[in-house]
């Protein structure tokens, strides 16, 4: 079941890839750019401060789906005890962490202007909040704990604990009264976001997830080197 | 035209430190990452070149090793 995912074939792949990825994120990324700062129109309601969503929506969707993938990894580990998944989880984390933090900030930068405050304490900000201590605990703990079997069992709980957190951030502009507004994009009842908003906000998501397949790719190489290098000294 | 760029009707300020932020972000992590890559390459390539002969080669045999020197950035034994 798990043949295709050993660290010597997919190192063959990680390698090779990071250069390839880079730029076309350089690439996706000048588009988005343009695009989001110039070429798409201005709110009607919010103005130009609308922009802040091309890079705050795509954070918060990313930061989102990394914990989930993790999460599920986690799973997998815990009941098949795969020692080679460890260093997957381990290596989409940074960009995860980075991204819930980036929602944050930019969240608050836009909340200035639109609400009148920088910070709230709502639903959506305090669970959006709380995934990235997630993020943070998980990434700390592979830094504190140095029995590998400890190891992979509190990182994964850590990881699956975190999961009963994102429902709460999805739902939460529903479930609650919140200043946080609803969703604007929804897969199955449509969007209502216009076509000359919603590209902008597309090209942007792709670009962000080039940059996070970039930074998992590159760190997925270097937890293999150093492992490696661990092994040079047991020749 | 460029003072509506930057201005965006008093949102200048707002919209443009947003995007300054999360780009300086996407440099410091890649930055982050690819210094912790380059170190443990340098290491790798260090360890291997004071490998002893006997080591070197079955050091060599294992395919993994082939394909991180191959691949290091830093330098080709």
């Amino acid at each position: 079941m798990f043949k295709n995912i050993e660290p010597l074939k997919i190192y063959s792949i990680t390698s090779k890839a990071p250069k390839y990825v880079f730029f076309i994120f350089i690439l996706i990324l000048s588009i988005g750019l343009v695009e989001a700062l110039i070429l798409s129109p201005e709110d009607y309601i919010q103005s130009h401060s609308v922009r802040i969503m091309y890079v705050h929506v795509p954070s918060a969707w990313l930061s989102l789906s990394l914990f989930s993938i993790i999460g599920v990894l986690s799973f997998v580990i815990l009941i098949f005890k795969n020692k080679n998944l460890p260093l997957i989880t381990k290596s989409l984390a940074p960009s995860g962490f980075l991204f819930s933090i980036i929602a944050l900030v930019t969240g608050s930068i836009w909340g200035k202007p639109t609400w009148g405050t920088w910070w709230a304490w709502d639903t959506r900000i305090i669970s959006m909040l709380i995934l990235a201590l997630f993020y943070l605990l998980y990434i700390l703990s592979w830094r504190i704990f140095q029995n590998k079997k400890d190891l992979n069992n509190i990182t994964s709980i850590i990881s699956i604990v975190g999961l009963i957190n994102l429902p709460i951030i999805k739902y939460s502009v529903d479930w609650w009264s919140t200043l946080h507004q609803p969703s604007s994009i929804n897969l199955i009842n449509g969007s209502s976001i216009h076509q000359s908003m919603l590209i902008p906000l597309g090209i942007m998501t792709a670009a962000f997830a080039l940059f996070s397949i970039l930074i998992f790719l590159m760190k997925y190489n270097t937890e293999l080197i150093k492992i490696k290098n661990k092994g040079l000294d047991r020749l | 035209m460029i003072n509506d760029i930057i201005y965006m009707n008093g949102y200048g300020i707002y919209v443009w430190s947003a995007f300054s932020f999360t780009m300086l972000s996407f440099l410091t992590l890649y930055t982050i990452i690819k210094i912790q890559m380059v170190k443990e390459e340098l290491k790798f390539n260090q360890k291997f070149a004071n490998l002893a002969a006997n080591k070197v080669n079955s050091a060599k045999n294992q395919k993994i090793y082939r394909e991180i020197l191959n691949n290091s950035s830093i330098s080709k034994i």
